[in-house]
């Protein structure tokens, strides 16, 4: 289905003491009903900000939305009043987030913070909102559901405690999981059991996931379809395969260790450098570390173009080969 | 060029950039500004009051029995006192002894409590249990206590009031600092700076104290603020500057005999502390916001 | 917790004998001498040394010490050297009004200072906020004399809305039977129901109870609005909102539970400058409390007297930290 959840040219700021800096500047990212879409960029490249603008959860003072549309299932999310957007979260869309022990409030037994939820959301008595937490205990699989409630956060390990969150995000309903990094501060052998934990949620409960990372062998194994993000922009997107076996992108292909063959242009010389710095910024934000860049990249900003099918495409230089394994007119 | 000098010419540069980066964020807070503004203003005062000062010859001798008890006038801006000498002057000197007052006892209160508190932190055990005991039986009087009971048994006086505060003060800034030495002490540089044999005086000081020196000037600069406040309230109670030295304080309890018949005998002297104290805090809170992390506005 | 309780209490006890012991030194530092003091100005040298001899001042140091505390324990302060009376009996007099005085100007200390740093977290950088940023900032520049003897010179003799001083006017002294029931005016004028009393006695503790109470609410409101400030920013309470949950529930519910440890702190803080501040303003206001005993003995160097307020003011001051102490490990982050 097209139009379940799309995001439209969403420009955010942040206002800081040297002026008003750009974060995100995304032109098209769709999700299908039922996939899992894996976002990968490095640090700083505003995965995060992307995340909490989806649900309007950033710090407003400094951040602000300049423009932009987020639509699910219809609505703008963008557009909605506080009381509105609040009656999504939680419940349409809800959102997972990186380190699991500054997630949890570390006053309150991880049972009062889950069933608190559960009773503010779907208006359920103290008594009904027990049972439910108990079953979505059980849902994570964590054992001895009944005395894991009554722990505090700081009495649970790492791999629990994101358990633990996983149920609180889906008690109420949402169909819509953002998953910011959640494995990242886990342990590799905790971090398979959480993957696996969420892919058959995915499955029992036909939720849809946005899973954010930065390491990219792990949006592979995870996600059906990729996009991947460079200092706010989409640079490229496609499915899993397509990305893997096909990168376009420069710094794609550099993410996933596609060395350049000569290394002599991939930075610029003293001269270009200080050429270049009487300029203002150039439009493509990759320019200076990009081996393939071109004169077009410095005036015009490069915007997100369907190649093939399945695989878009933000460059200048590779807007026009095909994908190489796509018959070559481009169906939609 | 030799390595030292180029080194120290790097040094130099980025503390002036953070300095100047300070002011600049500083600045734009106005209310701290005009505070700090008031400050040197005050600053000034202090230092020329005799020159400035209308009848300097009242501070000392009594010279008008004739012009007592004068409300505000163009002669005397703040009005006379019961020997009728003019109260802005005696105000304007005051300036001096209570600017130079506190800034006496918070640096020597700083002289004394961060040392303790780096040794304290530093080598733990202890050293550490013996320095925060005392601190915490200083800690545990209740404030302004402690100040009043040695100022009373010391004999009051205007030294022995600072003397006083000196030795209530410090324990707070040793219990300050300690506590961020301890945080400090874990971290990855100091663990360095050990394993490469620099010596410990050297860690404490060049790379530990300036790690946690931001809260113990917010904190001072406060302090400057409340010591004055609170030699003034030991001179009220007697226990501080005695006649006829024109400290803020003082002027204010002699006041209170003469309180119905001259309401501008204590007005001024107490509005002027009011200030004051006002202009340090608002310094501070100014300073807290540019210097910690955790309350920066971006 | 018993445990915690016991080990809390036990080093407040240490630091009791502390304070005590380090009122003590001074007072055996002081340049004048006691024995003079007790018997007047116009005594022989042998009148002194007979009162030296009896009030114990030829012992050595040490077992002076010794009979202080054997005293102290008894509950024997040592009598007043200007009015030969024990001391412990005029604290007891004076004691209630002082407390009172506290309890009610703490009271609206934080009935003003809590909601005041509640609004200014939960709208900050707003108009209230630097408003009552500045409020709190002037709340505790000003000095405590100076508020009273300008609030007195307004609401009495300008308004001639407020008395001078005094707990109760002359007038209801006169002609009510005043009620004694648990020394505290507040509460045994309303268990009898006298509210002529009642009002009189609101009309006077007033004035006090603001300037007592002026710089803490300065206090409460910055250190709540900081607290606040502090929690709001953490994850949990972004992973709060992003579960759906109302901003009212998660200041209300969430981050005040958080905001308790800082919050007690301040408040015990406050309590404790509000009894410093009364030594300054009861004898202002004429308030009968130990404020004014004390400012009195301070000017004759009436040691007994002093050492007695310093060692029940420390004493009442360990005992609220114990208190806060406790309160504060009820937080499940506290290791006992």
């Amino acid at each position: 289905m097209r139009d379940y959840f799309r995001i439209k040219d969403l420009k955010v700021n942040f206002r800081t003491s040297e002026g008003v800096k750009n974060i995100i500047d995304v032109n098209e990212l769709n999700l299908h009903k039922g996939e899992t879409l894996g976002i990968v960029g490095e640090s700083g490249a505003g995965k995060s900000v992307l995340a909490m603008s989806i649900l309007r959860i950033l710090p407003s003072p400094p951040a602000f939305i300049e423009r932009g549309e987020v639509i699910f299932k219809g609505q703008d999310l963008l557009k909605l009043r506080e009381n509105e957007i609040q009656k999504v979260r939680g419940k349409d869309i809800s959102m997972i987030f990186q380190d699991p022990m500054s997630t949890l409030n570390p006053v309150f037994t991880v049972g009062q913070q889950i069933i608190n939820v559960i009773q503010h959301n779907k208006h359920l008595s103290k008594r009904e909102a027990e049972k439910e937490a108990l079953r979505m205990i059980k849902l994570v699989k964590l054992p001895d559901a009944k005395n894991t409630l009554r722990k505090y956060p700081n009495e649970l390990s790492g791999g629990q405690r994101q358990r633990i969150i996983i149920a609180i995000a889906l008690s109420c309903g949402a169909e819509l999981l953002i998953a910011d990094e959640p494995t990242r501060n886990l342990d590799v052998t905790i971090q398979a059991g959480i993957l696996k934990l969420i892919n058959e949620l995915k499955s029992r409960l036909g939720i849809t996931v946005l899973f954010i990372a930065n390491n990219v062998n792990l949006i592979f194994i995870v996600s059906d379809r990729v996009a991947v993000l460079y200092k706010g922009k989409i640079v490229e997107i496609g499915t899993s395969q397509e990305i893997k076996r096909n990168p376009i992108h420069p710094y794609t292909r550099r993410l996933l260790g596609i060395t350049p063959v000569s290394r002599k242009n991939s930075n610029l010389t003293e001269d270009e450098f200080k050429k270049e710095i009487s300029l203002r910024d150039p439009a493509c934000s990759y320019f200076y570390k990009c081996e393939k860049r071109m004169e077009a990249c410095k005036v015009h900003p490069p915007i997100l173009k369907k190649i093939s099918n399945t695989h878009w495409l933000s460059c200048h230089r590779f807007i026009n080969r095909k994908a190489n394994n796509e018959p070559t007119s481009i169906s939609h | 060029m030799s390595k030292r000098y180029l080194y120290f010419n790097i040094l130099m540069k980025r503390k002036l950039e953070t300095l100047k980066e300070h002011l600049y964020l500083l600045q734009q807070n106005k209310l701290t500004f005009i505070a700090l503004l008031i400050i040197l203003f005050l600053i000034i005062i202090a230092i020329i009051a005799p020159i400035i000062a209308p009848f300097p010859s009242h501070i000392y001798s009594d010279v008008n029995p004739q012009d007592k008890l004068l409300p505000p006038s163009r002669v005397y801006f703040f009005g006379t006192d019961e020997a009728g000498r003019d109260l802005f002057s005696r105000v304007l000197y005051g300036t001096r002894i209570s600017l130079l007052g506190s800034l006496t006892a918070v640096v020597m209160g700083l002289l004394i409590g961060v040392p303790l508190g780096l040794l304290a932190g530093f080598y733990g055990k202890f050293v550490d249990e013996l320095i925060m005991r005392i601190v915490d039986m200083f800690l545990s009087f209740p404030p302004l206590l402690l100040a009043m009971a040695i100022a009373a048994f010391l004999g009051p006086s205007l030294q022995n009031a600072i003397l006083a505060l000196i030795i209530s003060w410090w324990p707070w800034y040793t219990r300050l600092i300690r506590g961020q030495v301890v945080s400090i002490k874990e971290k990855e540089f100091v663990r360095a700076a050990h394993a490469i044999g620099t010596p410990s005086w050297q860690i404490m000081f060049k790379h530990i104290l300036p790690n946690c020196i931001s809260p113990v000037i917010v904190q001072a600069s406060m302090d400057l603020g409340g010591i004055i406040l609170t030699l003034a309230a030991l001179s009220f109670l007697g226990l501080g500057a005695q006649a006829p030295t024109p400290e803020w304080g003082l002027i204010v309890n002699t006041s209170r005999t003469y309180f119905l018949k001259a309401w501008w005998y204590g007005f001024f002297p107490g509005m002027a502390i009011f200030i004051t104290v006002l202009c340090f805090n608002l310094l501070g809170d100014g300073l807290r916001e540019v210097l910690d992390p955790k309350t920066k506005k971006y | 917790m018993l445990s915690f309780i016991t080990r809390r209490l036990l080093l407040g006890i240490l630091t009791l004998f502390g304070v005590i012991l380090i009122t003590f030194i001074l007072v055996r530092v002081v340049p004048s001498d006691p024995a003079a003091q007790w018997v007047g100005g116009r005594a022989t040298p042998a009148q002194v040394e007979a009162a030296r001899e009896e009030l114990g001042l030829d012992q050595p140091i040490y077992i002076q010490f010794k009979v202080y505390i054997a005293e102290l324990l008894k509950g024997n302060l040592g009598y007043s050297l200007m009015s030969h009376q024990p001391v412990s009996e005029e604290l007891k007099k004076r004691f209630p009004a002082t407390l009172e005085l506290v309890i009610i100007s703490s009271f609206i200390a934080l009935l003003i200072g809590l909601p005041l740093g509640l609004a200014s977290a939960k709208a900050k950088n707003s108009w209230i906020d630097h408003f009552s940023r500045f409020f709190s900032i002037g709340a505790i520049s000003i000095p405590t004399f100076w508020l009273a003897l300008v609030l007195q010179l307004i609401f009495f003799m300008i308004l001639g809305l407020l008395p001078s001083g005094g707990q109760l006017s002359m007038r209801i002294k006169l002609f009510q039977d005043i009620p004694h029931i648990t020394g505290f005016m507040f509460l045994d004028s309303l268990i009898t129901g006298n509210f002529i009393i009642f009002k009189d006695f609101l009309k006077h503790i007033i004035l006090p109870a603001i300037c007592v109470g002026a710089y803490t609410i300065g206090l409460v409101a910055r250190m709540t609005r900081s607290a606040l400030l502090e929690i709001l920013n953490e994850d949990y309470i972004k992973a709060a909102r992003s579960y759906g949950l109302s901003e009212r529930l998660i200041l209300y519910s969430y981050a005040l539970k958080n905001s308790l440890g800082p919050t007690v702190t301040a408040v015990t803080l406050a309590m404790g400058y509000a009894l410093m501040n009364t030594f300054l303003v009861e004898s202002i206001f004429s308030w009968p409390g130990i404020g004014k005993y004390v400012a009195d003995a301070v000017i004759c160097l009436d040691y007994p007297a002093i050492m007695g307020v310093t060692i029940l003011a420390a004493f009442a001051y360990v005992i609220l930290n114990l208190i806060a102490d406790i309160i504060i490990s009820l937080d499940p982050r506290v290791k006992l």
